[in-house]
């Protein structure tokens, strides 16, 4: 079975291109889709209507998204095998920028919209840095000049990703994704492991405190104007 | 070097077949498309863009010289002989126009820096307000966003293929910019409803319902008819200006000469 995690910011266009990559390969094999938000999501239903293909949801609630990704995938993975689906299209909730979903297997797909900003590449760090493919979607909104602007800042901070640009909704010019696709070898479930570093273990905020201001808060912590424990904190 | 491109049938909108075998472009040839709106003129300059590859909406296919563009030329846009002038008029890069043309100068492996200042300069000569190389790109009006991008697409752009998509509605000195690209030498490809563009060009491709439906070269009373409208137009520019000076009209503008 082939996998593809698909992340980005909302309304970046993740589950249109999944639309997209769905229609290319739906008569061929079978495709098992799972969507992870935190309060509410539809693609999983679409999907199933639109092209009657397997599909799941989980709610992450008040757990960090990225995180129930990574409690739940190994189930996914069996569920997808059990279905003897070929291709587990998982599509993540893309919120806090700090982690990404991407496994050392299969491919990891960043959706980004040319109308996010030139600096959103940048910013999004790991989701961005640690992706396989960009795909780059809107193309439609934007002058030529600005698309190429915009590939050329991800292409400095990023110089080994490779980049595609589509209008999502039509699915223009996504064969090179659709190739990568199915030329990508198939997972050995025993061995999948997070590509990136997940962020530093339980502080006083993720265990539910609501006060604001550092002096209530223990564990791993900074300041506005500088650190107080900086051996502690990575978040940068 | 580009010599031509050739652009093979796709779908229209209903998914029938394109009826015409091939279209074959040769360098230095300017095309007009023309069409109502929703005929699929911009599709069509889109799928030139992209060298489509059967893997746009027409399924159109375009090929460069006799062959099949490689994936570099496709996807590179250092290598890519193609400029597009889209219809927007927005940027939304947070960038000042100097950054914005030195990125795009990067990206177009373009080692000149006098470049960007020539840009702003030839967009200056298009358009009444003047752009500064710190603004933002985010606050150029619509006209000086259209202006910036042509002349970005000139001198930064320098590809042997120019696509323009409706050049006549930005508020831009048109005249300028259709006498500069004329002179340039390059295969144009002008998205048009404007009559004296449409005639101005030696092939016209016809567009309806998402598919091409006639192919019309330029004939000897065109010419001629190109001729009386771009006197026409210049008139209708000057009144334009005067009127957007904040001036009144006088008698004299209403003497308009028609050639016979």
């Amino acid at each position: 079975m082939k996998l593809v995690i698909i992340a980005g910011p909302p309304s970046a266009g993740k589950t249109a291109l999944t639309k997209q990559i769905v229609k290319r390969f739906k008569d061929e094999i079978n495709i098992a889709f799972l969507k992870i938000d935190v309060v509410k999501a539809f693609e999983d239903i679409e999907l199933r209507k639109e092209f009657g293909i397997l599909t799941q949801k989980i709610y992450s609630g008040d757990l960090c998204p990225d995180h129930a990704g990574v409690m739940v995938l190994g189930d996914a993975v069996d569920w997808a095998e059990k279905s003897s689906a070929d291709l587990l299209i998982v599509e993540s909730a893309g919120l806090c920028l700090r982690c990404s979903p991407y496994l050392n297997q299969g491919l990891g797909i960043i959706v980004l919209s040319s109308i996010s900003g030139i600096h959103a590449p940048e910013k999004m760090g790991a989701m961005v840095s640690l992706a396989d493919i960009a795909v780059i979607t809107k193309i439609d909104l934007v002058s030529q000049a600005e698309r190429e602007v915009l590939i050329q800042k991800i292409k400095e901070v990023h110089t080994k990703i490779i980049l595609m640009e589509t209008n999502a909704l039509q699915g223009n010019s996504l064969h090179r994704l659709y190739k990568l696709i199915e030329d990508s070898p198939d997972i050995d479930k025993d061995n999948l492991v997070l590509k990136g570093n997940p962020p530093l273990g339980t502080c006083t905020i993720c265990v539910g405190k609501k006060e604001i201001g550092w002096k209530h808060h223990f564990g791993v912590i900074q300041k506005l104007d500088g650190p107080i424990a900086d051996y502690l904190y990575r978040g940068e | 070097m580009l010599d031509e491109i050739t652009i093979f049938p796709g779908i229209d909108k209903a998914g029938c077949k394109e009826n015409f075998t091939y279209i074959t472009l040769k360098a230095g040839e300017t095309v007009s498309i023309v069409g109502p709106t929703g005929s699929g003129k911009t599709a069509l300059i889109t799928d030139i863009e992209l060298l489509a590859q059967g893997d746009t909406s027409t399924k159109r296919r375009i090929i460069i010289n006799g062959e099949m563009p490689a994936d570099d030329i496709r996807y590179n846009p250092a290598l890519k002989p193609i400029v597009m002038i889209t219809q927007n008029t927005k940027c939304f890069a947070d960038l000042t126009t100097e950054e914005f043309l030195q990125i795009h100068a990067r990206a177009r492996r373009i080692q000149d820096k006098k470049v960007i200042m020539d840009t702003i300069d030839l967009a200056n000569n298009f358009t009444g307000e003047k752009i500064k190389k710190d603004t933002k790109v985010t606050v150029l009006s619509g006209g000086q966003t259209r202006s910036l991008l042509i002349a970005d697409a000139i001198l930064i752009g320098a590809a042997p293929i120019i696509l323009l998509d409706e050049i006549e509605n930005a508020g831009i000195f048109k005249q300028e910019v259709i006498n500069l690209i004329h002179n340039a030498g390059k295969m144009v490809f002008f998205v048009t409803h404007d009559p004296v563009i449409a005639l101005l060009t030696k092939t016209r491709i016809i567009m309806e319902n998402g598919a091409v439906k006639n192919i019309l070269y330029q004939n000897e009373p065109e010419i001629k008819a190109a001729q009386n409208l771009l006197e026409l137009d210049k008139k209708i520019g000057n009144v334009r200006e005067e009127l957007r000076a904040g001036k009144a009209i006088t008698f004299d503008f209403l003497a308009v000469n028609f050639a016979s």
